[in-house]
């Protein structure tokens, strides 16, 4: 039974110019090797990567470099051979625009493989943990762009009704994926085969959006040569954001998935295509995740186009691929036009996330008009695809009124950036959001601190407290005492000499020691 | 190394503007503006002049006074959408010192010094309006029968207009008396009042098909103006629907039990100011409600008022008094109409 005898609709959403044609044109292609390779231990959600070659080291081809720690957590591949010859903070691809820990390779030019992991072409002898211990080991992490870990998502037990492949590509620019399904759609089917025998998985859908005829052409001539009759390519409309995950699996299903909650909660599990067919890629040919399909696009790029790209090769070094900057380039952005984080430089590394390389010009990119008060309009709710009010939440940022905004689900908010489109006051709406997202965790974070600092602080008071009753309890005793020696001047003498001795002995005993008092 | 500036995502900008869509608004409104001018002469364009000429004035004087940019808000072009749903609603012979008061009453109270646009609980034209019915009920209510009906009536031209309005006086072969009477929805409450039946009133020369005369022209230009809006997605369809609905479901509940006391539903509809309010009063998106399930109810509560208010009230129309009413009612209907987001429980 297909998954998709129907599609439905999720709420919102508005059509975008694909400005696809751009980076499609040119056939995908090897980007050269650069001389220098930057790994930045985190390049995925979850715990950085530990080290575990040193400057000096000669490395190849695919071989770890840095161990994943913890369970959210990736390990690092050299993307080339070559000599470590640094390892330290450096520029990363980051919204922050902060530096981090990186290991640098000075490559050799020979690209010479490291043989450590067997491919597994028996792949029907593998179960769920086997596949998910070769997934981690290779170090694949979502190639969406989110970049969660794969065997952690993975994790979701066996049986579960559905694996839909993420082949939407909804946003502006980028035509990875199209560009990888236009060329290697076989890897993509062989990848689901894999997930779904590992996981025990019975279908798989694979939903691409209906502007991307040639794409889904290659697909479907790749699933006809394999013959397998449980895997289907599902067409969608062209709506932003189709490719959210949450979108998708409404759109293909009609089910939400639980805000608290993950999409196997409902009985699926969502895979980009590049995710599946990286793991292809290390299940049956033992090659862990050192490379990627990136679109260099957008008018500030002399001839645009999708290039595989080793992991850690400057940004520089992959618009100089692609004919070096035009004379517009103005801003570089690492993912789409809606999404997509700006970089201020160009030295950094291509990472495991970087899907796209917007290189703009102030055509494709316009300054903001200056936002004007917000008329209420609603169209803004109209559009968001979590059905939030992103007017209410607006109101409510600006009020400081976060209480009331968390209550309006301000978590729920993708950022896809729909609500900012459709604004006519021009309110940078999603901006409001990133920034009272992050407000409210400081605010937690200071208020727990300021909880520790509290209930520190009462316990000392209480310890103090409790020292001085203790204090007065010894003195009302030794008043007693004294009271009952009463009128025999003997005993009362005997007394005082024993408390002047404990002193005088006290005192011999040195001035170093110090009543805890 | 080559140095970038950044911009934050998303990188595609609006298409649409707070101008475009009040210009849209005022464009919508041309239709039943010509058939007004058809209909009672050329003092709505009189009255439009005053108060957009008072309105954009004052805007701009109190946003002086604020110390706000002025150049950028008045191109919003919001204060001239107000004066003009002001104009819509002011009598064809109005004295321009009314009208200046209230387009002054709607711009400077209530819109500026609640904070201007975007932040004024109640509906500007409608606030105005109210204030002059008020203060000034006689001249509020003195309106021209429309043109072409044999009423042995004088129609006054532009000139005896202009100057009416200027001086409050008409030259001397006109009067009141021999050029006005009530509107239609007065006419039909008093002659309610003095015992007659709605068919009895209704065989007037002042009705026509389905509302009066005249009037139910301006009203069916307002809506295919008002189902522009909606194509153009300007508006939703939500308010109108609502209220029109507000409106003819107690309408024809009553005129089905009793016929003779109550005017039938497509009268309500077609006369005084229903078509105007349902598509450019009550949609004024800062004061009205902004959930989908909300705007019904706001909608639909404006449409009821408006007959309660018609019906039983002491006004022969009710929309200014039921947008305000409903006005208030906005924060709570909002606050109680929250659409569920998305993976959230039912």
């Amino acid at each position: 039974m297909s998954l998709a005898e129907r599609l439905w609709r999720f709420h919102g959403g508005i059509s975008l110019p694909g400005s696809k044609g751009l980076s499609t044109a040119e056939p995908l292609r090897n980007a050269s090797i650069p001389d220098i390779l930057v790994h930045p231990l985190s390049q995925h959600v979850g715990a950085p990567a530990e080290a575990i070659v040193s400057p000096g080291d000669v490395v190849l081809r695919g071989q770890p470099i840095a161990k994943a720690a913890g369970y959210v957590g990736s390990p690092v591949h050299a993307g080339s051979s070559g000599t470590v010859v640094e390892i330290g903070a450096r520029p990363v691809p980051h919204p922050s625009g902060l530096s981090a820990e990186c290991v640098v390779i000075r490559t050799d030019g020979e690209d010479r493989p490291f043989r450590g992991y067997d491919p597994l072409t028996n792949y029907r002898t593998l179960n769920a943990p086997a596949l998910r211990a070769r997934v981690r080991e290779c170090g694949i992490v979502g190639l969406g762009g989110a970049a969660f870990p794969t065997s952690v998502k993975l994790n979701v037990g066996v049986g579960l009704k559905s694996l839909i492949l993420n082949a939407a590509e909804c946003e502006p620019y980028i035509s990875c994926d199209d560009m990888l399904l236009r060329h290697r759609a076989e890897e993509v089917i062989l990848g689901a085969q894999v997930m779904m025998h590992a996981l025990e998985i019975r279908n798989c859908c694979i939903a691409i959006e209906e502007d991307k005829p040639e794409a889904r052409a290659a697909l479907m001539a790749a699933n006809a040569g394999i013959a397998d009759d449980r895997i289907e390519v599902t067409v969608i409309p062209a709506i932003y954001p189709a490719g959210g995950e949450r979108q998708l699996i409404q759109v293909l299903t009609g089910r939400e998935v639980p805000a608290d909650g993950i999409p196997a909660d409902i009985g699926y599990l969502c895979q980009n295509v590049g995710t599946a067919a990286a793991v292809a890629r290390a299940v049956l040919r033992g090659e862990p995740l050192i490379s990627r399909v990136v679109t260099v696009t957008g008018s500030g790029v002399a001839s645009p186009a999708n290039l595989e790209v080793r992991l850690g090769t400057a940004v520089s070094h992959v618009i100089a691929e692609c004919g070096g900057y035009t004379e517009s380039a103005r801003h570089l952005v690492m993912g789409g036009a809606m999404m997509g984080f700006p970089l201020d430089r160009d030295d950094l590394p291509v990472i495991k996330a970087t899907n796209c390389l917007l290189v703009a010009s102030k055509d494709d990119i316009r300054p903001r008009d200056a936002a004007l008060p917000c008329i209420r309009c609603g169209d803004c709710a109209q559009v968001c695809p979590a059905r939030l009010l992103p007017q209410q939440l607006q109101w409510f940022t600006r009020a400081d009124d976060f209480e009331q905004v968390e209550a309006l689900n301000l978590y729920d908010c993708i950022e896809c950036g729909c609500c900012d489109l459709v604004c006519p006051s021009h309110i940078p709406l999603t901006q409001y959001f990133r920034f009272a997202k992050t407000e409210i965790w400081a605010r937690k974070r200071e208020r727990e601190q300021s909880d520790h600092a509290r209930e520190r602080f009462e316990a000392r008071k209480a310890r103090v407290e409790e020292q001085a009753r203790e204090r007065q309890r010894r003195l009302e005793a030794k008043t007693r005492a004294l009271g009952k020696v009463g009128k025999d001047e003997a005993a009362r003498k005997a007394m005082i000499d024993e408390v002047m001795k404990r002193v005088r002995e006290k005192k011999n005993a040195g001035s170093s020691e110090v009543d805890p008092e | 190394m080559r140095r970038f500036d950044r911009t934050m995502p998303p990188h595609l900008r609006p298409a649409n503007g707070v101008t475009r869509v009040m210009g849209q608004v005022l464009f919508a409104l041309l239709p039943a503006t010509i058939a007004y001018v058809w209909y009672f002469g050329a003092g709505i364009l009189i009255n439009m002049t005053i108060a957009v000429a008072v309105a954009v004035t004052l805007e701009a004087a109190v946003l002086g006074a604020r110390g706000r940019p002025i150049v950028d808000p008045l191109r919003d072009l919001s204060a001239i959408v107000t004066a003009v749903l002001l104009a819509f609603a002011l009598p064809p012979l109005t004295p321009w010192w009314i009208t200046a008061t209230g387009a002054a009453f709607a711009i400077v109270f209530a819109k500026q010094l609640y904070g201007g646009l975007g932040y004024n609980p109640f509906n500007p034209a409608m606030a105005g309006y109210v204030v002059l019915l008020i203060s000034f009920p006689a001249e509020m209510t003195r309106w021209l029968p429309p043109t072409g009906l044999d009423l042995a009536l004088d129609s006054p031209d532009l000139a005896a207009s202009l100057g009416y309005t200027l001086t409050g006086r008409f030259p001397a072969d006109l009067s009141w008396d021999t050029v006005a009477g009530a509107t239609p929805l007065d006419q039909v409450k008093t002659q309610l009042g003095l015992a007659r039946t709605v068919s009895e009133i209704r065989s007037g020369p002042l009705y026509g098909d389905l509302g009066a005369r005249g009037w139910e022209w301006i009203n069916n230009f307002i809506a295919i103006g008002g189902i522009w809006l909606i194509y153009r997605k300007v508006i939703r369809w939500h308010i109108p629907v609502a209220m029109l609905t507000g409106i003819i479901v107690p309408a024809t509940v009553f005129y089905l039990a009793e016929p003779g006391s109550f005017p039938p539903p497509s009268f309500h509809v077609f006369s005084g100011a229903a078509m105007l309010g349902a598509f450019f009063i009550a949609t004024d998106p800062v004061s009205a409600a902004t959930t989908d399930r909300g705007r019904l109810i706001y909608g639909a509560g404006i449409g009821l008022l408006t007959y309660v208010i018609r019906t039983w009230g002491g006004y022969p129309d009710g929309v200014a008094f039921a947008v305000l009413l409903m006005n208030m009612a906005v924060p709570a209907i909002d606050r109680y109409t929250v659409p569920r987001t998305y993976g959230h429980g039912r």
